[in-house]
């Protein structure tokens, strides 16, 4: 499996994204923290967790005697980065923006017309 | 669990793995004509020994922009070339930032058997809530680069390849 392959696969399971989501929110969680919030023995957390750390979205580090995980968005960006340039991702921001104008523009109009 | 949520972690950790050997990886973070090559694209100024000067100089671009000749300082806390660089880092460039203070930044490379090593870049940014924003690349649409995972993913790209993302 390449690195991609394992990030690809890491993000396909929604467990493994709930998880990356709790921690986007807030960093820095102990195991314990993490469980609390799922309907999952602590075996299958730390199935899951191992997983996202040898995708390399998670990382951990020893704080005292314990363990926290720490979200790592670079394997993201390098998946982004292959399909997007800085230069294309320009025009797909000005075309975000432009979607966004006048759908908002189109939205105050049903608005006067009500 | 109460105890859990009063202590707010503000620690970043991001980790990168580069197929190039240690010493070139610390070159790359230590070194102006590296620094120069990635990222936001400034020249690195280190005096690599405890207590020395650290200043990230504005890229020719960011003066031309109107940026201070140093966009960040800072001072070397602990170094052991290639596997270790401790530093604390003020960004100066943006007065909000700059009135928040110095951070704590650590660099730790590992070499591995297959050529491979593992940078894992880790910023406390306790009381820095804006620095932390920008850093977590929160800003890059305002123009602010896209923070550390955008600074090591260009920084692989570099190494790897000899180019920049933009240029790949």
């Amino acid at each position: 499996m390449t690195d991609d392959d394992r990030v690809f696969k890491a993000l396909a399971d929604p467990t493994r994204r709930f998880l990356l989501d709790q921690l986007f929110a807030r960093d820095g969680r102990t195991l314990t923290e993490l469980e609390s919030e799922l309907e999952m023995s602590r075996f299958g957390v730390m199935k899951h967790l191992r997983l996202l750390e040898d995708a390399g979205l998670v990382v951990t580090r020893r704080s005292g005697r314990e363990k926290l995980h720490f979200l790592n968005p670079v394997p993201i960006r390098l998946i982004h980065d292959r399909w997007t340039h800085k230069f294309r991702e320009r025009q797909t921001s000005a075309l975000a923006d432009l979607k966004h104008q006048l759908e908002a523009k189109s939205w105050q109009r049903q608005k006067q017309s009500k | 669990m109460a105890t859990a949520e009063a202590v707010k972690v503000t620690t970043q950790v991001y980790r990168v793995y580069i197929k190039a050997s240690a010493q070139s990886v610390w070159e790359a973070i230590t070194k102006p004509e590296w620094t120069e090559r990635f990222g936001y694209g400034g020249r690195a100024e280190y005096d690599l020994r405890p207590g020395g000067v650290y200043r990230g100089h504005s890229s020719p671009e960011m003066c031309a922009g109107g940026a201070p000749p140093v966009a960040v300082d800072g001072e070397v806390i602990e170094v052991d070339p290639p596997r270790k660089l401790v530093q604390t880092w003020r960004m100066v460039m943006d007065p909000g930032m700059a009135a928040e203070g110095f951070t704590r930044l650590t660099y730790e490379i590992q070499e591995g058997k297959d050529g491979v090593s593992r940078l894992t870049v880790t910023h406390d940014l306790a009381g820095a809530p804006k620095l932390a924003a920008m850093v977590a690349g929160d800003l890059e649409s305002m123009g602010a680069g896209g923070g550390w995972s955008w600074v090591l993913s260009d920084l692989k790209s570099v190494i790897e390849t000899g180019r920049r993302m933009a240029e790949a």
